[in-house]
């Protein structure tokens, strides 16, 4: 059973469609990959499955449940846990305490559990010698760390991130892929919307190109940048 | 990671604890007063410890939960008629009624709720001003406890009141005296119940989740944080402890009025002004502006429609210079918080890599 499903999924900003008419499923446990040109619709599609906006049309399934005009939250409570493409932080509140909203709240964790679990992922996201700052004082790339580190810390069935690896150096990125490697091989569910192109394809198993808010291609990440298609769109080579 | 990293979380600071002893002593002095004090510091003392429990009410709301209202007299003037009624139609004794006044102002704020937070920015503001006009009219009408012109509480209802014949003989002063005193010693453990109260809740885990919906609501959602939830609760929290205040102002004034429980001038202008020049979002921010307004008043309240407006320029003068009032302008300078809620993460048995107190790379 997929752990994500969406059916006929569309919505529009005034006269401007930006999701259309979208379905896929998302088989659970799978690193799906999404690409597609600035404004093509990604991160609103990541706010449709995780709610932050509402659907026009269409249903958006997950973990066997219809979650269609189900608020964010709840959503975050049934597994979800997302990352802003524009990071989000709690700017008054620590690092630590910014991990902390997110484990009490966003998953039924022990209290005592809490601080345990909060610094591991900190320490996995390498936020733990920031852990008492104050989340404003963190730079953009650390702050991206923060948005992953956050999600991570509702411990999520499925993991979305958005433009996480954009401005990393090669070391730097190297790290994030081993990271999201790892959550991926406890079985964590990832989509992982990226325009660092080689670090995406050394982590997902399947691609799913968007272009005007539809599926233009979807399946292995080889063949589907193979496509005419894509390359002629989405990259921009004319052959 | 090596097996002997523990991590724990610390709130206390240096600081905390010496005002943990030094808000314990002041509590012990406070209690013992009336032994030496003069009536009318007993009374001036009330004033202040009365429009301190509102302003930390109106702080928990606006500052923390980001409701800005301005009709929390629907709430001081309500508690205090459901005061008054429970005494002269039950004969029940007023200070028993104190908590059932909390009760009412919390039955007031569910269907009040219901409509103001349907209102976003200056319209829930409206809403909530408009909410407590409405309760001011009606209550208006309400013959038994002196419709418009209002009542006083009858002789026999304070005389029999509960605790009064011990203060009376403890002190050896008139029923008059006893019961400024009674009522004093009521504000004392009101307020001390208030701010530990407060400070409790910002503590919890629903404590942090009001500082990050006040950062940004859509994140907090997104991490499983219920906003609406929150909002309910800050504003069912004040609306109890507002009322239970405005019973206990209007037990010790002995006499109502539609038009002076429900004044927002007394009960909600002043009381956004002493948390405004104190420093909003924080605990000893409405304890510095209640200090600060006393003063002001005091010395200034003889000269009428000036000392409104001296108020108003003052007030305005802080939030120009200080926009987190004079305590925030003191915290940031110093780091001195007495009430600390950071919950800083210390790493034990690490070696090398220590957690930054501050960015320093
Ligand atoms: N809240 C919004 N209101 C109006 N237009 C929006 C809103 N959010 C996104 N858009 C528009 O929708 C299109 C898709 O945006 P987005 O999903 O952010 O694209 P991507 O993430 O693929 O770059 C863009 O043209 C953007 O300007
Ligand atoms: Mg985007």
């Amino acid at each position: 059973m997929p752990i994500l499903a969406l059916q006929n999924v569309s919505k529009s900003f005034g006269a401007l469609k930006v999701t259309d008419n979208v379905s896929f499923d998302v088989p659970k446990g799978q690193a799906l990959g999404i690409i597609g040109p600035n404004g093509a619709g990604k991160s609103t599609l990541f706010n449709l499955i995780t709610g932050n906006i509402r659907a026009d049309g269409g249903a958006v399934q997950f973990d066997g449940q219809d979650v269609t005009r189900t608020p964010p939250m709840q959503r975050c409570l049934a597994g979800m846990g997302r990352s802003f493409q524009i990071p989000q932080p709690f700017g008054n509140l620590t690092v630590f305490e910014n991990l902390v909203v997110a484990a009490t709240h966003g998953q039924n964790l022990a209290e005592a559990q809490v601080t345990e679990h909060c610094a591991n992922v900190l320490a996995r996201t390498e936020l733990l010698g920031r852990a008492n700052q104050p989340a404003s004082s963190l730079s953009l790339l650390q702050r991206k760390r923060l948005e992953l580190a956050r999600a991570m810390a509702t411990g999520p069935k499925l993991l979305l991130l958005d433009e996480i690896a954009g401005g990393l150096t090669e070391a730097e990125c190297d790290a994030l892929i081993d990271t999201i490697r790892a959550i991926h091989a406890e079985g964590v569910t990832i989509i992982w919307i990226e325009h660092v192109l080689h670090a995406l394809n050394s982590v997902v198993e399947r691609l799913l190109v968007l272009d005007f808010g539809r599926i233009i291609g979807m399946g292995d990440p080889a063949e589907v940048m193979d496509s005419r298609e894509v390359r002629e769109i989405y990259l921009g080579i004319e052959i | 990671m090596a097996q002997d990293v523990t991590f724990r979380v610390e709130t206390r600071t240096p600081a905390a604890r010496i005002a943990g002893i030094a808000a314990l002593i002041c509590i012990v002095v406070l209690f013992a007063l009336p032994a030496f004090a003069s009536r009318s510091l007993i009374q001036d003392l009330f004033f202040i410890l009365t429009m301190l429990v509102l302003a930390q009410f109106w702080n928990l709301l606006a500052g923390y939960g980001g409701l800005v209202s301005v009709g929390q007299q629907a709430f001081v003037g309500f508690g205090a008629y459901a005061m008054f009624g429970a005494a002269i139609l039950w004969g029940l004794d007023p200070v028993l009624a104190i908590p059932l006044a909390g009760v009412a102002a919390l039955l007031l704020a569910v269907p009040t709720a219901f409509f103001v937070f349907r209102l976003q920015g200056a319209y829930f503001a409206i809403g909530t001003w408009v909410v407590a006009e409405v309760v001011r009219l009606s209550v208006a009408q309400w013959r038994a406890v002196g419709g418009g012109s209002g009542t006083s509480l009858p002789r026999d209802v304070i005389g029999d009141m509960l605790g009064l014949a011990l203060v009376q003989d403890l002190f050896g002063v008139r029923a008059a005296a006893a019961r400024d005193i009674l009522a004093y010693w009521l504000a004392v453990i009101l307020a001390v119940l208030t701010i530990g109260g407060i400070y409790w809740l910002l503590r919890t885990k629903r404590g942090l989740a009001l500082a990050s919906v006040r950062d940004n609501v859509e994140a907090a959602k997104s991490l499983g944080v219920d906003a609406l939830r929150m909002k309910w609760l800050v504003f069912l929290t004040s609306a109890f402890g507002t009322g239970v205040a405005g019973a206990l102002i209007y037990l010790q004034k002995g006499r109502i009025s539609p038009d002076a429980a429900f004044s927002v001038t007394d009960w909600t202008a002043i009381v956004i002004f002493i948390v405004v020049i104190g420093g909003i979002g924080t605990i000893e921010g409405p304890i510095i502006g209640v200090l600060i307004f006393f003063a002001l008043q005091s010395v200034f309240a003889g000269y009428g429609t000036w000392y409104l407006m001296l108020l108003g320029a003052f007030g305005i003068v802080i939030m120009l210079f200080a926009p987190r009032g004079l305590w925030g302008l003191f915290s940031d300078k110093t780091g001195i918080q007495l009430f600390p809620i950071r919950r800083r993460l210390i790493v034990t048995g690490q070696d090398g890599a220590t957690i930054r107190e501050k960015d320093n790379g």
